[in-house]
Parts: structure tokens; C-alpha cells; sequence
């Protein structure tokens, strides 16, 4: 159990006054930066480095850790209340529960979500402590053609996401594909789709796609209905707390998330994003309320929130054990570590074990402290939605509009986010689901590049994708995922004829 | 919000009136863009530049901002378009932006600018992983004669250094650029996981990016392309192992065009102060920077040289078409 007395030094060094301090300065500034659209945790880091640069290392670091969790909680909470998700990875979050404070249930909402991220954060530090080493290893094991195998069941589940008509669904999903062939193609170096403006050779950002189609469109669809038919909004409906009942229904959801979670924020390549969209998924197949989703079920919410909050953890994997980045928080924490002179990677635990058991300790102490700092807030953030549509609309726009200037501070952006928002109403309006269209932005180029990858070291023999044992037990996933539902119909039917 | 103890303030007011009273500011004010999103090397390389010129009196006050974007395509339109004659305003760029101009058919070029100076450069490296049969720059010479698209090169984005050194190293090897298999990873060390689990022939990258896995045995090291061994680790060049390639990714400044010669004269010497101030040299052990610091009519004539070749390879590797 030797890490565990390393994770004891750890704490002495993470409970010392300044260090808690600067944890706590961490989560604050994180939960800020969460909850603004646009600015995300890898700017704060940032901004921060050269203001970091005469502290001490620990301290830093530790910060800078906190603003990292922290942005994955406040994303959480303005992704609930007003529809607008702060972080890409707190959109699968938005689906289900922005739905619930819409029903009033925005305190269960919020509290589900805070104390699943704490359980998922809790248990992936755990994971983080105990299995970093081993994990490690099938994390570089993992090439393109498994990556694009991960892609292939993301897809798969993507359906989750379409609502009643899959028609209407797969169209939207194209739509968001489309958007991602725009810019730089990544494996020959040619813009595609750019029309020669410079702003597009970078592909569409996420979350302007996301923060346009679902709050600039929701704006203006609340705007266009108002007088037609006025939404009554209630603030809070039933208790303001979990019941006994969400408990019941969200500790599983939790546990699942973190699961899906960590593993996948621990690869290179795995993101934050494909956890939670395989979290809801799940969720939505294996729910015992089915007519709840699409109406706010609280196991949306529980699964997702605990999936982004335990793959923020799973990045930690790779960054403390090879020195491999691999989300922009990620590498500004890297910079971080080699502004003084530290060089994450194998030699890192050996060279440093203060500093890095120290680091751990006190990713178990933000993730306390956010719980703390969110829980007793749930009652003032429900209030929010008591403010009068039009005011509270009005600021939404404001605020989604400052998010992205201040993350890409271009005229361009301006002009996209205001065409998506155009978008997200008329799909509203015309019943198109949304979710699927940033879910084709993000997972498209993926499994484009990463197919190409394995095509291009495979030297183009396609059977590279069956050779490889992850990636051919994924397709297998995959398949299965996709029969599995019309076979047990069938086999449903068949039943019903015998009787 | 962060409040100044007032011995503290008391002391920088004193500290900067003293300044004043021996050397008025050679530059009193600058701006600096680093045409890229935070984090990257460009934007490092523009904020240790405000540090230290902050830090040393050099410049009253540094101010830095990203214009991110297209491989700095974006950046330099914007001063050459913007800022043209403001002798207080620095871009910081590189290697890399010579790339992507060229590829991105990008209507400004590095000819509008008015070139400053060259200020670091990091050497590339060549790895292998562990279990590769290639121990030697020969053997990658051999198998890369036999047949460049077997030989499967990791490395960072399509156009770019890591590409471009590919591309030299097959051509200078005598085998045939337009077949190289190069495959481009996003950053953040996806290429490396590649390499590290053995996906690929061989990762080239900046030394920095292999560096704590070489030192740890998990990588073997072939070669840098660099002229000289760094110092301080095992490094042998290319030159010493009879391939004649020298290829650094440089970093560099360059103010807009159309500015006065005196303003010019002003920018240049405060960065030449500035690179000469031992809080330059602190930041460049740091970051592991190889001072490569040029300026003048020097590093006009580097820039052309440098701009032929990049344009010639990117052809070759069927990148730009000319």
C-alpha cells in the first residue's frame, strides 16, 4: 500500500495554509470561468502563468489543478439553468437538465450534479492514485484504428440523442458533420470548405456551434412564441433537494459515468466530450423511467455530469506519468510544470513525490471544497429562473455573445454565432433535435483523422481495423449495439405469436 | 484582484524613478501579439519577453495580446494590415508560420514585415521507439532508401517543422520526398502515445517533446538536427552521423511595415538589451531554448534564405503547388 502513504504525505502537504488557499483560489476562479461560455479553464491557466511565475511550485500547481475541476462543476450549472453549456463537455448535461429546471426541479438538478461530480471526482483521484501506472500503458497502446473503433461506438449511441424521429435526428447529425469537414483538413495540410476567410482554417470552434444553437436559439424561439403562448416558468416545484427518490435514481448513473469517464479521459486522444454522450446514452437505454427523457430525467443529468468531472481526472493520468498533454488545461498545467523547471513523465513520481502526492492530495481537497462552495448555492442559483423571460433572455445574449469574443476575439465568430443561432431556432421551431449536430462537430473529424491514420500506417489495407484486438472487440461493441435493439424486438414478436 | 503590499509599491515606485532619473526608457511603451492562442510557443515567447523587458526596466510597459489563428495567418494580416507604422508594436513568429503561410496561400507574406531579430531556436529530434530494429541514422537512411512510405514518420501538424525536417531528411538520404509517409498528429503528445506504443517507424518533434522520455530509456534517440550537441545530454547531430541536414525551429520577431529607420534602430536595441540581460538567459535554460539570437541585415537575409527553402520543400512534398 505504498500509495497510499505517499497519498498521506501528500495531504501534509496539501493541508498546509497556503496551500489550501490557493485550492481554494483555484476553484472559485474555475467555477467563474466554468460558468462564462467561451472562457475556458486552458485560458485561465493561462492568463495565470506569469502572475504564478515567483510562487511557490506546490501552490501553483495545486491552483491551477482547482481551476481545472472547477470548470468542469460551474459549466455544469449555467448548462442546467439557462440552457447556454459553459464547457463542450457539459452539453450531453444541458439535454436533461435544462428540461428539469424548466419543470421546476432545478434544485435536484443542481444537486445531483454537484454531488455526482464529487463522487466521480473522489473515485477517479482514487483511480488516479492506484492505477495511473497501469493505465498508462494500455492508454499508449491504444493507436488510430482503436480510436476510430471508439468513434464507431459513439456514433452507435449517438441515436440516444435524436428524440422521436430518426429521420430528423441523422439529419441533424449530418448537418454537424458537414461543419466539421470546415478548415484545415489535419492530414494533408489543405483548407476545405473555408472559402478563403482565415477564421474558418481552424475549423468551426464547439462551443460557438453549441453556446448559438442552444442559447442564441433558444432566445429567439422564446422570443418568437411569446405572444402566442406564454411559457410559465416555475422556479421550484416539489423540494428544493433531492428526494429520497433521486438518490435512487442517481447513484447508479453516477457510478456508470465515472466509469465511462476516466478510462477515456486517460487516453491521448479520449476527450471529455465522448464520455458524457456514452454516459446519457446508456442512461437513456437503461433508465426504468423511459418517458421521462426529453422530459428532464434526473439520470441525464447524474451520468454525464459524473463522466466530464471523472475524465477531467483521467487526463491527469497521462499528463503526470508520460508528460503527455492531452486536453488544453492539460498542456497549460504542462507549461506550468516546466515554468519551474519540472518535466512531467516517467521520472516525475521518482524525481518530485512531494510535489506530485501533494498535487493528488489536493485534487481530493478542491473536489470537497466545490461540493461545500455548490451545494449551499443550488438555492440561490434556482432564483435565476424566477428573474422576468425577457430579462433573463436579454442576458443570456449578452453573455453568450461576451463568452465568445472574449475566446476569439473576431468579427467572423460574431457573424457564426449569430448564423447557428438563426439555425438552432428554425430547428426548434421545425422540431429538429440539437444535441446531434455538435456531436457530429465534434466526433466527425475524429474518426476522419484517426481512420486515416491507421489507413496511412496500415499503408492502406482497411483489414488493420479487424487485426487489432481493442479495435475489433469495439466494432463488435458496435455492432452488437446496433442489431441488439430490432433482434430483441423481433425476437419480442416472435414470442407473442407463440402465445 | 491583487493588491500590492505599500512597501512593495513604494519600492517599484522608487526603484522605477531611479531608472528614469539614469536612463529615460529606450522604449517606453510596446506591444507585443503572439498570433496564436495562449499556451503555445509563440504566445511563451511573447510573455517571457514581456517579463523579463518588464522586469529588467527595459520597457515601461508590455503589453500582450493573442490574435490566434491559421498558423499565424491571422496575426500577420492583421499587422501588417492594422498597424502599419507604429514603431511600438512586436509580432512575435517562427518557422512554422512560413509554412503555413505558403500552404494557406495566404495574401500577406513575410516580405511586408520588417524583420527585428531572431531570438531562440529548438533543435528537432529523431527517435525510435525502444524495440525498433533502427539504432542508428544509417539504418533510418537504409530503410528509408528501400522505401520511404514503409518508413512511417510521427510527427506535429501537416506543413509543418516536424513535416518539413521529414521531407530534408528523405531527400538528403537520397530517397524520394514526394513518397514519405508522414502522418500529422494535433499536438499534446498524441504523436508521442504513437510512438510510444509503437504505431510508427520513427517520431520527429522538437527535442523538448522527447526529452524526459529519452532521458527515462522509454525512447531511443537517433538524432537532432540541430548544429551543435545541447549541453548537458547525448545528442548527436545528423552532421556528425554523415547526413548533411541542419534544421532548427526558430523563433523570432518582426515589427509592421512602414515604420521610420529610427524606429527601427529603438525596437532593435531595446531587444538586443533585452536578450543580452541575464534574466533573458535565466528564461531560455528554463524553457530549454537555444539562444539563437541574429538581427540587423542579418536576419533579413536568413528570413529570404529560409522562406526559399521551406517553399522548395512544401513543393516537393507536394504541399504547395507551385
Amino acid at each position: 500500500m505504498e500509495a497510499f502513504t505517499s497519498l498521506a504525505s501528500g495531504l501534509s502537504v496539501a493541508i498546509q495554509p497556503m496551500n489550501l488557499l490557493f485550492a481554494l483560489i483555484g476553484v472559485l476562479l474555475g467555477t467563474a470561468v466554468g460558468v462564462l461560455p467561451g472562457i475556458g479553464p486552458a485560458l485561465t491557466v493561462a492568463l495565470l502563468l506569469p502572475i504564478t511565475f515567483k510562487l511557490d511550485p506546490a501552490g501553483s500547481i495545486i491552483m491551477f489543478a482547482g481551476i481545472y475541476y472547477g470548470g468542469m462543476y460551474g459549466g455544469s450549472t449555467t448548462a442546467i439553468l439557462i440552457n447556454t453549456p459553459g464547457e463542450s463537455a457539459s452539453m450531453a448535461t444541458a439535454l436533461e437538465g435544462n428540461l428539469m429546471a424548466k419543470a421546476g426541479r432545478g434544485g435536484p438538478a443542481l444537486a445531483t450534479s454537484a454531488i455526482g461530480s464529487f463522487v466521480a471526482g473522489t473515485i477517479a483521484t482514487l483511480g488516479l492514485t492506484l492505477l495511473a501506472p497501469y493505465l498508462v500503458e494500455v492508454a499508449v497502446s491504444f493507436g488510430p484504428e482503436d480510436y476510430f473503433a471508439l468513434m464507431v461506438v459513439a456514433f452507435v449511441t449517438v441515436s440516444a440523442t435524436f428524440g422521436d424521429s430518426p429521420v430528423r435526428g441523422l439529419t441533424s447529425l449530418f448537418i454537424g458533420l458537414l461543419l466539421g469537414l470546415i478548415g484545415i483538413d489535419i492530414l494533408s495540410g489543405q483548407s476545405r470548405l473555408s472559402f478563403g476567410v482565415p477564421e474558418l482554417y481552424d475549423n468551426v470552434e464547439v462551443t460557438t456551434l453549441a453556446v448559438g444553437l442552444f442559447a442564441v436559439g433558444e432566445a429567439l424561439y422564446v422570443a418568437s412564441r411569446r405572444h402566442i403562448h406564454e411559457e410559465k416558468l416555475e422556479a421550484v416545484r416539489g423540494s428544493l433537494w433531492m428526494t429520497k427518490e433521486d438518490w435512487k435514481r442517481s447513484w447508479k448513473p453516477w457510478l456508470r459515468g465515472t466509469a465511462f469517464g476516466f478510462p477515456i479521459g486517460a487516453l491521448p486522444a479520449g476527450g471529455a466530450e465522448i464520455p458524457t454522450f456514452l454516459s446519457y446514452a446508456t442512461e437513456k437505454r437503461l433508465t426504468k423511467h423511459p418517458d421521462e427523457f426529453g422530459k428532464g430525467a434526473i439520470e441525464g443529468v447524474a451520468g454525464p455530469e459524473a463522466a466530464n468531472n471523472a475524465s477531467a481526472a483521467g487526463t491527469l493520468v497521462p499528463l503526470l506519468t508520460l508528460g503527455l498533454p492531452t486536453s488544453a488545461t492539460a498542456a497549460m498545467m504542462l507549461a506550468g510544470f516546466q515554468q519551474y523547471g519540472l518535466n512531467p513523465g516517467p521520472l516525475l513520481f521518482a524525481e518530485q513525490p512531494a510535489l506530485v502526492w501533494g498535487l493528488i492530495a489536493s485534487l481530493f481537497i478542491a473536489n470537497a471544497m466545490l461540493l461545500v462552495l455548490n451545494l449551499p448555492l443550488v438555492g440561490l442559483w434556482v432564483k435565476l429562473l424566477a428573474i422576468p423571460q425577457p430579462w433573463l433572455y436579454a442576458g443570456i445574449l449578452v453573455f453568450a455573445t461576451m463568452g465568445t469574443i472574449a475566446a476569439n476575439p473576431s468579427p467572423v465568430e460574431l457573424i457564426m454565432l449569430t448564423i447557428f443561432g438563426v439555425l438552432g431556432f428554425l430547428m426548434r421551431r421545425f422540431d429538429f433535435p440539437i444535441a446531434p449536430v455538435v456531436v457530429g462537430l465534434i466526433l466527425g473529424p475524429i474518426a476522419e483523422s484517426q481512420l486515416r491514420r491507421a489507413l496511412s500506417i496500415s499503408l492502406g489495407d482497411p483489414m488493420v481495423l479487424l487485426q487489432s484486438p481493442i479495435s475489433a472487440t469495439l466494432l463488435g461493441i458496435a455492432v452488437i449495439a446496433l442489431i441488439a435493439p430490432f433482434a430483441l424486438k423481433n425476437l419480442g414478436r416472435f414470442k407473442a405469436v407463440e402465445d | 484582484m491583487i493588491h500590492f503590499r505599500p512597501s512593495l509599491s513604494r519600492t517599484l515606485i522608487v526603484a522605477a524613478t531611479a531608472l528614469f532619473a539614469t536612463s529615460a526608457f529606450a522604449q517606453s511603451e510596446l506591444k507585443l501579439m503572439a498570433p496564436a492562442a495562449p499556451g503555445g510557443g509563440w504566445d511563451q515567447t511573447a510573455r517571457s519577453m514581456q517579463q523579463v523587458l518588464m522586469q529588467s526596466g527595459l520597457t515601461k510597459s508590455v503589453q500582450v495580446t493573442n490574435v490566434p489563428g491559421a498558423g499565424g495567418s491571422i496575426g500577420i494580416a492583421q499587422l501588417v494590415n492594422n498597424s502599419k507604422g507604429d514603431g511600438n508594436q512586436l509580432m512575435v513568429n517562427g518557422f512554422v508560420m512560413m509554412g503555413a503561410l505558403l500552404t494557406n496561400k495566404s495574401p500577406v507574406t513575410l516580405e511586408q514585415v520588417t524583420p527585428i531579430a531572431r531570438l531562440t531556436a529548438e533543435a528537432e529530434a529523431i527517435v525510435v521507439p525502444l524495440n525498433s530494429p533502427i539504432k542508428s541514422v544509417q539504418d533510418l537512411v537504409t530503410a528509408i532508401k528501400a522505401d520511404p512510405s514503409k518508413v512511417r514518420w510521427a510527427g506535429g501538424s501537416a506543413g509543418g517543422v516536424d513535416h518539413i525536417a521529414a521531407g530534408l531528411f528523405a531527400k538528403t538520404a537520397g530517397a524520394d520526398p514526394t513518397k514519405i509517409n508522414y502522418i500529422p498528429f494535433s499536438g499534446g503528445g498524441e504523436a508521442l502515445a504513437a510512438i510510444l506504443g509503437g504505431k510508427v517507424t520513427a517520431g520527429i518533434s522538437g527535442l523538448g517533446e522527447f526529452e524526459s522520455q529519452i532521458k527515462a530509456g522509454k525512447l531511443r534517440l537517433i538524432a537532432v538536427t540541430a548544429p551543435t550537441q545541447r549541453e548537458g545530454m547525448a545528442t548527436p547531430t545528423l552532421k556528425d552521423q554523415g547526413v548533411d541536414l541542419e534544421i532548427t525551429n526558430w523563433r523570432s520577431v518582426v515589427a509592421p511595415p512602414g515604420i521610420s529607420a529610427d524606429q527601427k534602430k529603438t525596437l532593435t536595441e531595446t531587444i538586443d538589451k533585452m536578450v543580452k540581460s541575464p534574466a533573458w538567459q535565466e528564461v531560455l535554460k528554463q524553457k530549454g531554448w537555444d539562444d539563437a539570437y541574429l538581427s540587423g541585415d542579418e536576419f533579413a537575409a536568413f528570413l529570404k534564405a529560409e522562406n526559399d527553402r521551406v517553399h522548395e520543400v512544401l513543393t516537393s512534398i507536394g504541399l504547395v503547388k507551385s
